[in-house]
């Protein structure tokens, strides 16, 4: 199944449920209008937290930069004495 | 019956796997003699071979490929270049074509991709089996040095995006240091039409969709020149147009 049918049947999931409230009236009209502009914030919002803690906890490893120099000048050492000329002109 | 069992099994531990590990280049001379460097230092009991696909470079790329087949052997490492820059995607399939091995690994040139890492992707197909392990920057142990807060920014994003639209079972969509059974990769790479790191993208997307066994180890990744992999407006139009592409088709 394409992946855009399976959101879109989630979607109508939500829409049918929702139109139930409307229908049945468990909870208040003006309330369950409400409840698509909710849902949308709250997506938002979960969009929101979750680029933000990403970013808070975004993994660095500075400690690599410096062991891949010391990687790159022992290579550079061997290929020298190899014969091997990498210098770029 | 025991005997035929046992025999089976030495004959399992005797028949080692042989991992072909494949290089696009365009203008890396100093990298690729490093990076083959480096690999030959951290595949020390495993059987492997190189295949270098060079694009044309200018910068004399092949000749230094060349002098390093003198040193490690031409069976080792293998040159099989075009003549002009053709792309990512049919760089691999390009490669995969001469590729003797059991397994495929996939890597950059540019040494963003550390081949200390080989190891931990062989023993993690070993342990459990897996058609793809892919490299995470985003888990414990992995991550990125050398970007500014607007890269950050910009990567968890469309992270977030990705993850929230696709739920594709990868943490690491666009990174592409990875190892493939060899006939998953021949299987995916022909359904994959993407371009740049969108294809990255589509090949991990296809195989997950299509149930294939993925993996995770985590890798780092070293920007040599700080903030010199800047996302531009253009590439971020093209991911979104990536992303609504792999909506619509897988």
């Amino acid at each position: 199944m394409k992946h855009i049918l399976k959101i879109m049947a989630l979607v109508v999931a939500i829409s049918a449920f929702w139109i139930g409230l409307l229908r049945t009236s468990i909870v208040s009209d003006s309330y369950a209008w409400l409840l698509p502009v909710y849902l949308v914030l709250s997506l938002g919002c979960y969009g929101l937290l979750m680029v933000g803690v990403g970013l808070m906890l975004f993994p660095t490893c500075p400690q690599e930069a410096v062991l891949l120099q010391q990687d790159i000048a022992e290579g550079k050492e061997f290929l020298k004495s190899k014969g091997i000329d990498v210098a770029s002109d | 019956m025991e005997e035929e069992e046992e025999q089976q099994q030495q004959q399992k531990k005797g028949k080692k796997k042989y991992y072909s590990i494949i290089v696009p280049t365009y203008n890396e001379r100093l990298n690729i003699a490093l990076l083959v460097y480096l690999i030959f230092k951290h595949l020390r009991d495993v059987d492997f071979e190189i295949i270098v696909v060079d694009d044309g470079s200018p910068d004399g790329t092949q000749e230094v490929v060349k002098q390093l087949q003198e040193v490690y052997g031409e069976d080792r490492i293998l040159l099989r270049a075009r003549p002009r820059k053709m792309g990512l995607g049919t760089a691999y399939s390009h490669g995969l074509k001469h590729a003797s091995g059991d397994f495929i690994i996939i890597m950059d040139a540019d040494l963003s991709h550390h081949p200390k890492y080989l190891p931990s992707f062989i023993r993690k197909q070993q342990e459990t089996g897996a058609s793809i392990v892919t490299g995470t920057r985003y888990v414990r142990g992995g991550g990125v040095h050398g970007w500014n807060l607007m890269r950050k920014l910009t990567s968890r994003g469309a992270n977030v995006l990705a993850q929230t639209l696709l739920w594709p079972g990868v943490s690491d969509l666009t990174g592409s240091f990875r190892l493939y059974q060899r006939s998953v990769l021949e299987d995916v790479i022909n359904s994959c039409v993407s371009k740049g790191y969108v294809f990255q993208m589509e090949m991990i997307v296809r195989a997950s969709r299509k149930g294939y066994h993925i993996e995770e180890v985590p890798v780092t990744f070293v920007d040599r020149v700080f903030g010199s992999s800047k996302l531009g407006g253009s590439e971020i139009v093209e991911y979104l147009k990536g992303l609504v592409y792999l909506l619509l088709t897988t």
